[in-house]
């Protein structure tokens, strides 16, 4: 007898061989994903990666509310790079309007998203350590994280989600002290993190668990359209802070940093190399920065965007960030797509893990930087 | 008595009060200059929006124009041409082969992100592939915008109705994902793609595809 299915349903047949696995929804970690992953024995036959546990239409949001109300929701994908995500949001607005940003504005805001860069990667490496069941790489970094947050709640005056870039600037100046802060704690932050590479980095099992596992190679690093760490992993110098640099970024001096291997040891190192860039960044960029002067440009009240699109992109923790905004001369947008890293990393998982051993599953699956929510939008 | 002058004395204060509102706001007989002559008064600014000064094509952008029009002629249709933009539309029959060329001989090679645009009142629904290139040092600010466009159905039936157009998955691999969002956001069917299945939308969603703009968000 044969069975009418509603749409999107399969009937499945069992192998006594294969053994099918759901790893998940429950994350440990972040936002819930689920893998489908079939094993025999302790080999991966098969993953099928099954995300949407938090998928919560940020897009269609967008498209109810005006140009500025569209902000403190359009940071939800990643509260931990909330600047980052903001950022092609705020470029992509001005474009479309025709506003100039003040010079000092630029510089805060590249602080403002290097800074997040840091406390998303410090989260993604405490997480990572728990993983491996390395517990102290948990407690460091979750704890080094302070500072930065610290550092963005008084620029911001909130912990975690900041709204802090607006479209036209910032939404405020920085305090008085805030220079001589930062660099003091980026100071201390460069001195400890460099402790990181004893206790995780050079870890004989660490090293075991990840070197020459779940190989990306380069061509397919390109061919699967990867962004970010994953990508640089794999050999190709990529990086949207350097190949299409935004607001002040040609300005500042920094590398980016690239690695052949394409294993998981190299995916997990990418990021952790990437905070010493981000230091860089940020005592260049408190050294440049014009000292005074105004950091928002005053916006219409309600704006209306004219009939035409634009796509703009970013560099986040997670690779690049683009926006495509679709305008029809309304106050709110037509149409908004976030294109984000995650999403576009997640095509790795099932290439990555056939024929991986299943302990070595969350070395590969949390390498690729991958953010549930924020793939999920 | 005293209750009365109370009485008055409110009365007497709505009056001023829509008095004062009258005064503010915009009466209904105005023509449009006047009411643009109306609200410069009171210090509010109609001029557009988006100030619209026409800017220079950049030559870089131009000559791969150049090269894609050249071989495809009228099939396709130049939208813009920007710093670093460039946009393209192009029939649904035409999409591979054009996609092919952008390959081989534009050398861009992956997807950065493919988005579905619903227009209701044209009755179509718009696709953007998005292109960049990590091979080509030339191309590493380029974003290439391919569109087309898709009939659209009032009742929708995805997989089994009209809107449906070739995959690119064959050409771009990097769009298998991006490709099932779609069909499941806005309908839109892609023939070849080996695995069109539901992504991020629950297995038993039983509404409309939602990103399309008759699904509503309740109390909105």
């Amino acid at each position: 007898m044969t069975t009418q299915l509603p749409p999107g349903m399969h009937l499945e047949t069992v192998d006594d061989k294969i053994m099918t696995l759901n790893v998940g929804p429950q994350h440990p970690g972040s936002g819930h994903m689920r893998l489908i992953i079939k094993v025999d024995g302790d080999y991966i036959v098969s993953c099928d990666p099954d995300p949407g546990y938090v998928h919560r239409g940020e897009e269609k949001m967008a498209e109810y509310r005006n140009y500025i109300q569209n902000i403190p929701h359009l940071e939800r994908p990643v509260i931990h790079d909330s600047s980052n995500i903001l950022y092609p949001y705020c470029l992509g607005v001005e474009e479309l309007l025709g506003i100039e940003v003040p010079e000092r504005a630029k510089y805060i805001r590249v602080i403002a998203a290097e800074l997040n860069r840091c406390v998303y990667i410090l989260y993604w490496l405490a997480i990572y350590g728990i993983f491996l069941g390395h517990s102290t790489m948990f407690m460091w970094p979750a704890g080094d994280r302070e500072l930065f947050i610290d550092l963005l709640e008084a620029m911001s005056g909130a912990r975690v989600t900041h709204a802090y870039l607006v479209p036209g600037g910032v939404r405020n100046d920085l305090p008085s002290n805030f220079e001589e802060r930062c660099l003091r704690q980026v100071a201390y932050f460069e001195k400890r993190l460099k402790e990181y590479e004893d206790i995780f980095y050079q870890n004989p099992l660490l090293k075991a668990r990840t070197e020459g596992s779940g190989i990306l190679s380069r061509t397919d690093a390109i061919r699967l359209g990867t962004t970010g760490s994953v990508l640089r992993a794999s050999g190709v110098d990529f990086d949207v802070r350097k190949k299409e640099p935004y607001d002040v970024y040609e300005n500042l001096d920094f590398q980016t940093v690239v690695m052949k291997e394409g294993d998981s040891y190299a995916r997990s190192r990418i990021p952790y190399l990437e905070m010493f860039e981000s230091c860089r960044i940020i005592k260049d960029a408190l050294k440049k920065m014009p000292k005074s002067g105004s950091v928002r440009t005053k916006l219409k009240p309600n704006p209306k965007g004219g009939n035409d699109e634009v796509y703009r992109r970013v560099e986040s923790g997670r690779g690049a960030i683009g926006y495509y905004i679709v305008s029809n001369n309304r106050p709110e947008p037509y149409r908004v797509k976030i294109s984000v890293g995650s999403f576009r990393n997640l095509i790795c998982m099932p290439y990555l893990l056939k024929g991986e051993k299943l302990g070595n599953m969350p070395a590969v699956y949390w390498g690729l930087n991958y953010w549930p929510v924020e793939a999920d939008r | 008595m005293s209750s009365g002058t109370e009485k008055d004395e409110v009365k007497d204060t709505t009056e001023e009060h829509s008095a004062n509102s009258d005064d503010t706001s915009r009466p209904d007989s105005m023509s449009k200059d006047e009411a643009i002559k109306f609200y410069e008064t009171k210090g509010l600014d109609l001029s557009p929006d988006v100030p619209t000064k026409p800017k220079p094509i950049p030559e870089f952008e131009k000559s791969m124009a150049d090269k894609i029009s050249s071989k495809f002629g009228d099939a396709i249709h130049i939208d813009y041409i920007r710093s670093d933009r460039i946009r393209v539309t192009t029939k649904r029959e035409n999409i591979v082969d054009v996609a092919k060329f952008i390959r081989d001989e534009l050398r861009y090679d992956h997807a950065e992100s493919v988005s579905g645009v619903d227009y209701p009142d044209s009755r179509e629904i718009e696709v953007v592939y998005h292109l960049g290139s990590y091979t080509d040092e030339k191309l590493g600010r380029q974003i290439f915008a391919l569109a087309t466009r898709v009939p659209r159905e009032d009742i929708p039936n995805p997989g089994s109705d009209t809107t449906r157009m070739p995959s690119l998955r064959d050409v771009f691999y990097s769009v298998e994902f991006h490709e099932r969002e779609c069909f499941e956001m806005f309908g839109v069917y892609f023939e070849g793609h080996p695995d069109m299945r539901r992504l991020l939308l629950p297995e038993d969603w039983a509404d409309i595809p939602p990103f399309r703009k008759d699904f509503k968000i309740k109390g909105r």
